[in-house]
């Protein structure tokens, strides 16, 4: 919507549909998949090369309008998600980072203490740091505190499309971050993305759900349009239950005869 | 970022014009909420949502039962001086009005613990008038420590202070904080605060967030109503709870809306508040803030008062004394800074709540230190 | 030749710039990102550094990742 942007960074987005490049059964559908979604911003990894293998560069689809997102994936350690992170800003990737530091490879749950370290760092160094986490408020505090330029809660565990498992939390989130709130990783399909925006969440980030359908073309103008129907709703403020007063005055008919109230 | 910005953003608002449009069906989204955003507070404020009092009232009762269940939190004031180097219109310890100055030794503050303590209260709240001469840092400091030894819960309510110092006052043993901007509008401010110290707006408007962040339990906020513009100070007051909410996660934002009674020097308040309208008042920061504690001090009356245990109030003063020493020696009690509604025992107040079907609470909290 | 440590692999190279170690390899230089003794050397500098014996080389490239 073009009256309602989105601004992290200082860089402003039409778009509140984040989308990843990962999983694409062809890379080449990523630059038709961005068209179709009107997605401006889209992560990337960085991983060392095979070195016997041919290269391809993942930067070839995706339109220099786009702002990249490189992420940390690989990294364990609060280091390792620095040293990925200048790594990428010297590559010229932007000043964005999504700090992702795994270090359970069973549920690959977002390590909250490494990436608060992380972040403090990057955001000293100019860095628009966007940390992925368990939405855990007062850690989101901190990273406020901290200087991230958003923060980026899970739905749910990394590919797993099962939705907003955690929305209660995230909610809260919403409720008290002063930085954009993005919904990062479990969403699955588009009436989860929708849910998320009405909530009240700035932005969702889908890759898998993207990327692994049939058509991920087709599938990025889903979310596209679920997303922009969440946040409208969200902007319309949706009527809520509201409960019938009784006709007489319990608590207030004093008021009535307040004079003989001493 | 200070509260500052919040109150420069509203400085030109057009608040009149806003109230003239604010519709029957717009207090009614407000009300039906779960979060309100400010300019629905600034609806329930409204001359229209005077119509809505019931089931603001509805909604209030839920929230807080939801939040503080039907408890009662009791505390009791402690003035230890009156000496002051201000000069507010609306005060009775105002230097220059010829009234008994004093401050209290030590062994006399002991005496006033001795008799509050004997009532049941564990909740005390220690203020003085603003003196660095009189009641200077190492003096508040033994205060405290020497308060601890009789209260669970020692607050404060005296001039504002640096961060350093609030963090030296907490070691003492403070938990919690109330300072009240008075006025939020800078033109009245002027107005009412002549000299002293206190003529300074924007050191008292930062106060509270000092206190959070030197680490206070509880900070409590609130204008003095009467003094600007009624509905623009609780709106201003509310937004005010909510900026350091939103701030100091480890914080207990606490709400007050002090009615100005009269005291020495029979000062008229331009924009006083009627019973209705406080009512009202209560009930939208109750709305709007659903999990703040809600204070109303004896300057209230009785009657009223326990009327106001449903509608959204968690904390009440009780067998309060506004002068210095009058605790120990009831005669001390002329050198009010303000004068008393509520003149029940600590024991009558705990009745009657009660008897509203509420409990009465001496002790939330103890600091283990 | 000289012995360098690429990628965390130890190998033998012929001693040279970094642009002639990305030629030999038959790397695209345009997707390619190098770490050079952990200082990252973008591509105009490639040429003007020459490989030393010992010397830790990181040669990344962005994929696909969420």
């Amino acid at each position: 919507m073009e009256n309602d942007p989105l601004t992290i960074g200082g860089h402003e987005f039409t778009s509140r549909l984040f989308t990843g490049t990962g999983k694409f059964a062809d890379d080449r559908r990523i630059a038709d998949m961005l068209a179709a979604s009107g997605s401006q911003l889209i992560t990337v990894a960085l991983r060392r090369i095979d070195l016997g293998g041919k290269s391809h560069n993942i930067l070839d689809f995706i339109p220099k309008t786009v702002t990249l997102l490189p992420n940390t994936s690989g990294a364990r350690t609060a280091a390792e998600a620095v040293r990925i992170a200048r790594i990428a800003r010297e590559a010229g990737c932007g000043p964005f980072i999504k700090i992702e530091v795994i270090t359970d490879t069973k549920y690959l749950m977002p390590d909250n203490y490494e990436t608060l370290a992380a972040t403090e760092t990057l955001a000293r160094e100019g860095f628009v740091v966007l940390p992925y986490v368990l939405p855990d408020l007062p850690l989101a505090k901190r990273l406020e505190d901290a200087g991230a330029a958003a923060v980026m809660p899970l739905g749910a565990p990394i590919g797993s499309n099962r939705g907003l498992e955690t929305a209660p939390l995230i909610a809260l989130l919403i409720e008290n971050c002063r930085v954009p709130v993005v919904v990062d990783a479990g969403i699955g399909r588009p009436s989860h993305a929708a849910a998320a925006m009405e909530m009240g969440a700035d932005a969702v980030l889908v890759n898998t759900a993207i990327a692994t359908a049939e058509d991920p073309v087709a599938m990025g103008r889903a979310f596209s349009l679920a997303v922009e129907a969440g946040r409208m709703a969200y902007l319309a403020k949706m009527a809520e239950e509201s409960r019938t007063a009784r006709a007489s005055s319990p608590l207030t008919g004093f008021l009535d005869r307040i004079e003989d109230i001493v | 970022m200070s509260f500052i910005d919040i109150v420069e953003k509203y400085q030109h608002f057009d608040f009149e014009g806003f109230f003239g449009q604010v519709t029957d069906r717009d207090v009614v989204c407000a009300v039906a909420k779960e979060k309100m955003e400010p300019l629905d507070f600034l609806a329930l404020l409204s001359p229209t949502a005077a119509g809505h009092l019931e089931p603001m009232a509805q909604k209030a009762l839920r929230l807080t039962v939801q939040y503080f269940g039907r408890t009662i939190q009791l505390f009791i004031p402690l003035y230890i001086s009156n000496y002051c180097s201000n000069q507010c219109l609306y005060c009775g310890f105002n230097r220059t009005h010829a009234i008994e100055r004093k401050t209290l030794t030590l062994a006399e503050i002991e005496c006033e613990a001795q008799a509050i303590a004997s009532t049941g209260m564990q909740h005390l709240l220690l203020l003085t008038g603003e003196s660095w001469e009189a009641t200077p840092m190492d003096y508040l400091e033994a205060a405290v420590r020497l308060l601890k030894r009789y209260f669970a819960s020692v607050s404060i309510e005296i001039f504002p202070l640096d961060e350093t110092d609030y963090r030296q006052l907490k070691a003492a043993g403070v938990d919690g904080l109330t300072l009240y901007q008075e006025t939020y509008d800078r033109s009245v401010y002027r107005q009412v605060h002549l000299s002293g110290r206190k003529a300074d707006y924007r050191y008292r408007l930062d106060a509270p967030e000092r206190g959070a962040r030197a680490g206070f339990r509880a900070v409590n906020i609130g204008p003095l109503v009467g003094l600007g513009e009624k509905r623009r100070e609780v709106f201003m007051c509310g937004l005010h709870a909510r900026y350091l909410d939103d701030r100091f996660l480890e914080t207990e934002i606490g709400l007050s809306l002090p009615r100005i009674n009269p005291a020495e020097g029979g000062f008229q308040p331009a924009h006083p508040a009627d019973d209705r309208t406080f009512v009202q008042f209560m009930l939208a920061l109750r709305l709007f803030m659903p999990r703040s504690g809600l204070t109303v001090s004896t300057r209230e009356r009785a009657g009223f008062r326990d009327r106001l245990i449903h509608l959204g109030v968690t904390r009440l003063s009780a067998g309060s004394c506004t002068g210095v020493g009058g605790y120990a020696r009831p005669a001390e009690r002329k050198t009010a800074q303000f004068e008393i509604s509520d003149q029940r025992s600590v024991a009558q107040v705990a009745q009657a709540i009660a008897a509203q079907g509420y409990q009465p609470v001496y002790k939330d909290w103890d600091l283990i230190a | 030749m000289i012995r360098v440590t690429i990628n965390g692999k130890t190998e033998s190279v012929g001693a040279g710039t970094i642009e002639q170690l990305v030629h030999d390899k038959g790397l695209r230089p345009e997707a390619l990102v190098v770490e050079h003794n952990f200082t990252i050397v973008k591509q105009p500098q490639w040429s003007r550094i020459r490989l030393s014996e010992g010397d830790t080389l990181e040669l990344l490239s962005f994929v696909g990742g969420g």
